[in-house]
């Protein structure tokens, strides 16, 4: 047991501190979400020349063997920074099945691409009615000679509008709900019969509505076993929920250093507000809150690390914190923040948001406990 | 980064698990099963069987009978010990004074009091808090006028915990009052408790039980060798053994001990009721206390890895001490709820080895729980009281 951090672990959070210091300022952020793509191809750019979306990667296809503990110590970084670049998206999510099970030429084609920057991706892992049910899926994948049809509706597909590569899950055999009979297609984003309602997300990052009716691909579309896709988007899914619950972390300490330093400025009644102890308890329960996080986001990266018989346990249960804690410090930053805090213009309503989104996604606080509970 | 033990942890895992097995004296374990009060023999024998084996003082440094051990291995021994159902260590002698004697004591004192504590030759207790100083401990009045080789000591200590079986008393007392600052002019006195002049009086608390007690001091003569560090200082030590109590009284290896247990005994029927593992609003609450046990799990892992690296339990000590009694606290809630109407009945005297335990009124712990619920309110009260801990972090972490 160590509990301390690597060389290349600190040389990362080193360098996307400096980027964020540097070439990061909030002002850029909200350029950025706001121009059409939602976010910015140079920085992406940077993103892929720093090596950072090579990360998750084996050696073999030209990543750097990072792990959880790794994915967990950059999206701390990207939360701290309010960062609208879909990583989450296409390295975690539709990098992650490609990782995973794609076939070599699968890999050439858009693994390749999409760790150089070159394609955006995602995986879609989500329909109208499915809500937090990775199996509840719908849309269904029929043969037709060696080619296969697709039918169905994919809904909030994350980076969904700007994505090149889509990896769909669609229903090869089972009813609705099966884990059995799932299985992963590779679709381009213009293909024939694929139509995309996207739109920017309440927190400044991209998704979209996804209609597939009667997309036509071949055999070789398909992403690891026929009917075996569930495991696949579990074990991703799984990962995604790590890695936002470290941006989670990460939002949480810094709106919660921004609030206490805000609290020494801000005077009202003719003193700082931070010195009213009605504050000070609340703010060291924002501190407690993410000290427990951070303990939690630690031990979760680590057995899902070491692939301890804790690892599935052990997302749901940072999820439930994250989901919990989360909202407390984001609605408390918001607080005392007063006006400030509701203000479009301050970056601390953005936090809040993004920590909104969080919650909401891969299962919310609620249904991980259930989970826990079992 | 990784959790898992390496070979090494495993074996001295294993051989902490071994001593508890085979080390522990006699009729205690028994006793921890059974709910049966412990005595102060029972403490003392298995104090001196840590001792015996090298580890009384686990914490303490090398050079003054401690072990030298890593974090994890403090934490696997917490675990160990906990799991074990060993008895608490009585932590007046080895985790506070001790301390406070071999960071800021003379040699003289060092010689003569450390080896009578990491033998528990001698029994300890606390004498900080006042009828009119809680939480501001500051305000202390009792007073220690220097005569000639000795101090003359009057006042009333209060709320001492186990003060009735105590040798000895470490006592913050007010050498002067002619001070800018509340907190100089207090002091750091050790005294022994058959002084004459000293009374102990039984304060009764909640659950019925004798643990607590008023000690008065009427002209109680102390050589003022029994100073520790300088006189008008005894703040500072305090202090400091205020954030070493801070650290312990986390005590998240024995509420993970007893939330495991519940979670098992939850999966089981009790008089052919539906097992509570069934109840899913009780299973959610369960699974959440769990969750953030976990989390204070790895922040006190962090806390005990940051005092490794040469750094004292620092304020941040107190965050484990909010935290840990809010579990603590939680838990017992959750045993009272597991216990039903079974929680009702008060039955003390039930819990001797003689009564024979199919007799009991309610099964294994059941009527306990809500003495211990009761009891343990205690525990975000004392040892300054949370909301105390609040401003302790609000001033010395977050600088507001």
């Amino acid at each position: 047991m160590d509990l301390s951090f690597t060389e290349v672990q600190t040389m990362l959070v080193d360098s996307i501190e400096k980027f964020i210091a540097n070439d990061y300022s909030f002002e850029r952020r909200q350029q950025y979400a706001a121009s059409d793509a939602g976010y910015s191809a140079d920085v992406w750019a940077t993103f892929a020349d720093l090596g950072w979306t090579a990360v998750p990667f084996g050696e073999d296809d030209g990543g750097f063997d990072g792990g959880p503990v790794e994915l967990m110590v950059m999206m701390q970084q990207f939360g701290r920074g309010l960062i609208v670049e879909p990583y989450l998206a296409n390295i975690v999510l539709a990098g992650g099945v490609l990782r995973r099970v794609a076939s070599s030429s699968q890999k050439t084609r858009f693994l390749q691409p999409l760790i150089s920057g070159e394609l955006q991706a995602t995986l879609a892992v989500t329909e109208p009615q499915s809500r937090y049910d990775l199996a509840n899926i719908e849309t269904i994948a029929t043969k037709d000679g060696d080619d296969w049809i697709i039918n169905g509706r994919k809904g909030v597909v994350l980076n969904g509008g700007n994505a090149g590569l889509l990896i769909i899950p669609a229903r090869t055999s089972g009813s609705n709900t099966d884990r059995d009979g799932i299985t992963l297609f590779a679709v381009g984003g213009v293909a024939k019969g694929v139509s995309r309602d996207a739109y920017p997300t309440v927190d400044g990052h991209q998704a979209a509505e996804i209609v597939l009716q009667d997309v036509r691909v071949e055999s070789n579309a398909i992403v690891g076993k026929l009917d075996e896709g569930y495991a696949v988007i579990d074990a991703v899914v799984d990962e995604a929920t790590l890695a936002v619950c470290a941006e989670a972390v990460g939002i949480m300490q810094i709106l919660t250093d921004k609030t206490v330093e805000y609290s020494k400025n801000r005077e009202q009644f003719g003193v700082p507000i931070g010195s009213f102890q009605a504050l000070q308890h609340r703010m060291v329960d924002m501190l407690t809150a993410c000290e427990q996080s951070y303990s939690l986001l630690l031990w979760a990266s680590m057995v899902n690390a070491d692939k301890t018989e804790d690892a599935k346990r052990a997302i749901s249960a940072i999820k439930y914190q994250v989901g919990t804690a989360g909202k407390k410090v984001g609605q408390e930053a918001v607080q005392l923040h007063g006006g400030m805090g509701v203000s479009w213009d301050v970056d601390i309503a953005h936090y809040f948001k993004r920590l909104t989104t969080i919650g909401q996604m891969f299962g919310n606080a609620d249904w991980h406990l259930d989970k826990l509970a079992e | 980064m990784n959790v898992t033990f390496s070979k090494e942890e495993i074996a001295f895992r294993d051989e902490v698990r071994a001593f508890f097995r085979d080390e522990m004296p006699e009729g205690i374990a028994d006793k921890q099963r059974l709910g049966v009060p412990l005595e102060p023999k029972d403490f003392i024998d298995f104090q001196k069987a840590l001792y015996r084996k090298g580890w009384a003082g686990y914490n303490w440094p090398v050079e003054y009978g401690g072990t030298g051990w890593t974090t994890v291995q403090k934490y696997i021994f917490g675990i160990e010990m906990a799991e074990a159902n060993a008895p608490g260590i009585i932590t007046f002698g080895l985790g506070m004074v001790g301390p406070v004697i071999y960071t800021y004591g003379n040699n003289e004192q060092k010689q003569r009091f450390l080896p009578d504590i990491l033998e528990s030759n001698v029994w300890w207790c606390q004498g900080y808090s006042e009828p009119g100083s809680g939480s501001d401990l500051a305000s202390l009045k009792m007073r220690a006028e220097h005569a000639g080789d000795h101090y003359v000591v009057n006042g009333t200590k209060t709320w001492t915990t186990l003060g009735q079986w105590a040798d000895w008393i470490f006592c913050l007392v007010r050498t002067s009052t002619d001070v800018a600052r509340r907190q100089e002019g207090i002091s750091f006195l050790l005294i022994d408790m058959k002084t004459p002049g000293i009374t102990v009086t039984p304060i009764l608390t909640i659950e019925g039980d004798h643990e607590i007690n008023e000690v008065h001091f009427e002209n109680v003569k102390v050589p003022v060798e029994n100073l520790v560090g300088e006189e008008g200082k005894g703040w500072t030590y305090g202090k400091v053994l205020l954030q070493h109590e801070r650290t312990g009284t986390a005590r998240v290896a024995h509420t993970n001990y007893r939330l495991s247990n519940l979670r098992q005994q939850a999966s089981r029927s009790v008089r052919g009721a539906e097992p509570l593992a069934n109840d899913r609003n009780f299973m959610r609450k369960l699974a959440a206390v769990e969750v953030e046990l976990k989390a204070l799990e790895f922040t006190e892992l962090r806390t005990l890895a940051a005092v490794a690296s040469g750094k004292a339990p620092g304020p941040e000590s107190s965050i484990l001490k909010l935290k840990g009694t809010e579990l603590q606290q939680a838990v017992d809630e959750l045993y009272v709820e597991a216990a039903g109407y079974y929680a009702l009945p008060y039955v003390p005297s039930q819990y001797t080895l003689d009564f024979p335990e199919s007799d009991r009124v309610g099964e294994g712990s059941e009527t306990q729980s809500s003495l211990t619920y009761f009891n343990c309110r205690k525990v975000s009260i004392y040892g300054g009281s949370n909301e105390i801990q609040k401003n302790i972090v609000a001033k010395h972490v977050l600088g507001l």
